[in-house]
């Protein structure tokens, strides 16, 4: 049957297909709905993790029960699984394992545009890329078979626009998962020096092999065409070339980017007079041509930068652009903002209007540091807020911690804030965390996590009990606030800036948009009684903007959340 | 035979999802190869958003570049100019009348240019501009503009009006299947 997939369904399709029997991951665009819609499959075990790291030992724990398994992250999430990734290529797997990994190029929803591939290259593993949803879904059902067949885990890699991009599927059978026997086998998956120094040559057997099957890999495709030009790409890549040159070009489809092949990649080099790689991000397939001495064009006409498209490849080959109009009146930017009623917004208020240095983090709120509120200096990573706030503290002493925060949603708190308190406590700087609590992981779309008291399927589970945690941890001073009571964000701000040790503010009320979240009644201005002083401006709410010098509130956005009015120094908002 | 592009553009929270989903289906169920791209995460978050819909005999890339689209569905006034460059030069814009005030032109750092709409009708650009957010409400919700606009665009797509029709009772949730056809009646007849 064909369906229309983005290529995150595509994948989990794949994935359930080719014998799936348990996923672990945490959310991160664009990689977040595989695991969403592995979820909706009754049969297997999926789950949110707290993190990437804890998502693929989960996974390479079921791989070494017997099951195949597989984890999903977005590009920087990798960096968190690094280290069990890298060792994960000397162990091997039992049931075949996939990590899939989702990169950025354009920096859509992320912090950087790192290029994946480099993880694969360096921990020695096999790498799939598929460009479309079609061939998502048979990479991902394909590799559980190739991870098995060659005793390592296998990275799959996307891309925004992969993972984004809706195209026709037909799905295959679906094999049913098995549990392969397990057997205690030391000599391959306990990690010591005596044992690993044993598994790296099989690491560098694996890899020989790997290059005798690139060689005749299925998912490495040519199109001959043109004795002229020959193209060799990847991935969306691909997609622009085809759509830009059409069959006028020869191309070298790279399915596998690791290890790529050597003879395939000789023999179409001859056959052509001028050779280009085209890849988004990093050179990597041009330096792997060149290394084989083979002339080709490369980086120096196709950006480090961002994505292409077939306008990029066009105006590379010199096509003509194509006629178009724009207006001459200056379109002002339509930056994402947060949302009317956001909790995260009173806070932040708070921080900007007394001018406290914020270590901020990664979520939602760290769209805190766009105007007017522009209450953020740092974010970083997953984490780093705490973590940065104490090395800040420790490197400007007493006068940085009496004006000085971490901001970190409950979500991230989770995922790799806590180690950074427990060092805030253990090493003693007098840091002030405030844990922005909105009860779900926002910015993804919505995930549970251990904070929220559901599981992946919204069924009840455990839950994290964060001032009883922090307090385990080591701080003392633990209270709890309302963001929409501007009053008391102040006073715990304030006290807790002031106090000589560590302390932790849970900022709490859940985030506007969630279903449970009844909205209240909308807040409107008097324009009579309106100064025209802007003081509500100065929220960077959506609803409140100034139409003939008063402010008005817009109803269809307004949820009543009345931050602004306690700002009304003229009670015109009522 | 020639791809076709679509873009639908909009304020994050708008409902682009949703009609994208409806034409993505749509002409897969016509028969046609189809691709979809859509936005997710941070652009979400009132920002500016965009989807790419690309159908034909085979479609290659999912994305739309400058001077490509057929049609241009605006959910919103500003958009339309801001993605008026993707247009091709026998395009077509859509575009809802509604002006949302993005966060620089709130905060008083930039001005909303009210009149951009006449300016591209000057330069001879095809745009159909109409009150979709009135033709909704008038249907029974403010959120069924993308329906209304679809209903306006549909007439372009050479598809018969029962199957658009077919389309919204499999794509749109049961409870909300009336009020949306009623928006869709409403955009195509305006």
């Amino acid at each position: 049957m064909k369906k229309l997939m983005i290529g995150n369904q595509a994948v989990a399709a794949g994935l359930y297909d080719g014998g799936l029997g348990v996923v672990s991951s945490y959310p991160g665009t664009p990689s977040t709905e595989i695991t969403e819609f592995l979820s909706k499959y009754e049969d297997i075990h999926s789950e949110w993790a707290p993190n990437e790291k804890v998502a693929c030992e989960v996974a390479f724990g079921a791989s070494l029960a017997g099951a195949r398994s597989a984890c999903a992250m977005k590009h920087v999430g990798l960096n968190v699984a690094a280290d069990p990734l890298f060792t994960l290529s000397y162990t091997g797997v039992n049931g075949g394992m996939v990590i899939c990994v989702a990169d950025d190029p354009a920096m859509h929803s992320s912090q950087n545009e790192q290029d994946s591939r480099h993880y694969a290259i360096a921990a020695k593993v096999p790498m799939l890329e598929p460009a479309d949803s079609a061939e998502a879904y048979a990479f991902a059902k394909a590799a559980f078979a190739l991870s098995e067949q060659f005793d390592t885990p296998v990275l799959l890699r996307m891309c925004t626009r992969i993972a984004h991009s809706q195209s026709v599927v037909e799905l295959g059978e679906h094999q049913p998962a098995v549990l392969k026997d397990y057997a205690k086998d030391p000599a391959k998956y306990i990690m010591m020096p005596g044992n690993a120094i044993k598994r790296h040559p099989v690491v560098e057997a694996r890899t020989e092999a790997l290059r005798e099957y690139a060689e005749n890999c299925p998912y490495n495709t040519v199109e001959y065409h043109s004795d002229e030009i020959g193209i060799i790409t990847s991935g969306c890549s691909y997609l622009y070339v085809k759509e830009a040159l059409g069959d006028t070009a020869s191309i070298l489809k790279i399915g596998m980017p690791n290890p790529l092949p050597v003879n395939i990649i000789k023999d179409f080099a001859a056959k052509v007079k001028k050779l280009y790689v085209i890849e988004e991000l990093d050179p990597i397939i041009e330096t792997h041509v060149r290394a084989l001495g083979i002339d080709v064009v490369g980086k120096e006409l196709f950006s480090l930068l961002g994505e292409f498209s077939q306008q990029t490849i066009a105006a590379a080959f010199g096509l003509a652009d194509k006629p178009c109009v724009t207006a001459d009146s200056p379109i002002p930017n339509r930056p994402p903002m947060m949302c009317a009623g956001c909790p995260h917004r009173g806070m932040f208020y708070t921080l900007a209007k007394n001018k406290i240095t914020v270590h901020g983090d990664i979520g939602c709120y760290t769209l805190g540091a766009v105007p007017p509120l522009n209450a953020l200096d740092s974010t970083l990573c997953m984490g780093a807020s705490i973590s940065g706030l104490h090395g800040f503290n420790a490197a400007r002493g007493a006068e940085a911690e009496g004006k000085s925060v971490a901001v970190i949603g409950d979500s991230t708190f989770m995922h790799s804030g806590m180690t950074g308190l427990v060092n805030v406590a253990y090493n003693a700087t007098n840091s002030t965390v405030i844990i922005l609590d909105n009860s779900i992981t926002g910015m993804t779309g919505h995930q549970q996590n251990p904070t929220t008291g559901y599981n992946i399927k919204g069924d009840p589970a455990a839950k994290v009990d964060l001032e009883a945690l922090c307090k385990a941890l080591g701080i003392n001073r633990v209270r709890v606030v309302d963001p929409y009571d501007l009053k008391a964000c102040e006073t715990s701000v304030k006290e807790e800036l002031a106090v000589a040790e560590p302390s932790v503010i849970i900022s709490r009320r859940p985030c506007v948009l969630l279903k449970s979240v009844k909205a209240l009644p909308t807040l409107k201005v008097e324009a009579d009684k309106c100064k025209s002083c802007k003081r509500c401006m100065g929220l960077g709410c959506p609803a409140i903007s100034m139409k003939d010098g008063k402010a008005v509130i817009d109803n269809t956005l307004c949820v009543g959340c009345g931050v602004c009015k306690q700002l009304c120094a003229f009670d015109a908002i009522v | 035979m020639k791809t076709t592009s679509v873009m639908i553009v909009g304020v994050g929270g708008q409902g682009s999802l949703l009609a994208s989903k409806l034409l993505g289906r749509l002409l897969m169920d016509e028969g046609y190869d189809v691709k979809v791209s859509e936005v997710h995460g941070m652009s979400q978050r009132g920002g500016s958003v965009v989807t790419y819909v690309r159908f034909g005999e085979k479609v290659y890339s999912p994305i739309v570049t400058d001077g490509e689209a057929d049609f241009i569905i605006s959910f919103e006034k500003l958009e339309a100019a801001r993605y008026a460059r993707y247009l091709a030069a026998d395009g077509r814009i859509i575009v809802n009348t509604q002006q949302i005030d993005p966060m620089p032109v709130i905060i008083g750092a930039a001005e909303y240019p009210v009149d951009v709409l006449d300016e591209l009708t000057a330069k001879g650009v095809q745009v159909e501009a109409l009150d979709a957010l009135s033709l909704a409400q008038q249907a029974g919700s403010a959120k069924a503009v993308n329906i209304v606009l679809m209903g306006r665009a549909a007439k372009y797509f050479g598809i018969p009006y029962e199957r658009w029709i077919a389309a919204i009772e499999n794509t749109v949730a049961p409870k909300f299947v009336e009020m949306n056809k009623v928006a869709f009646d409403l955009g195509y007849n305006a």
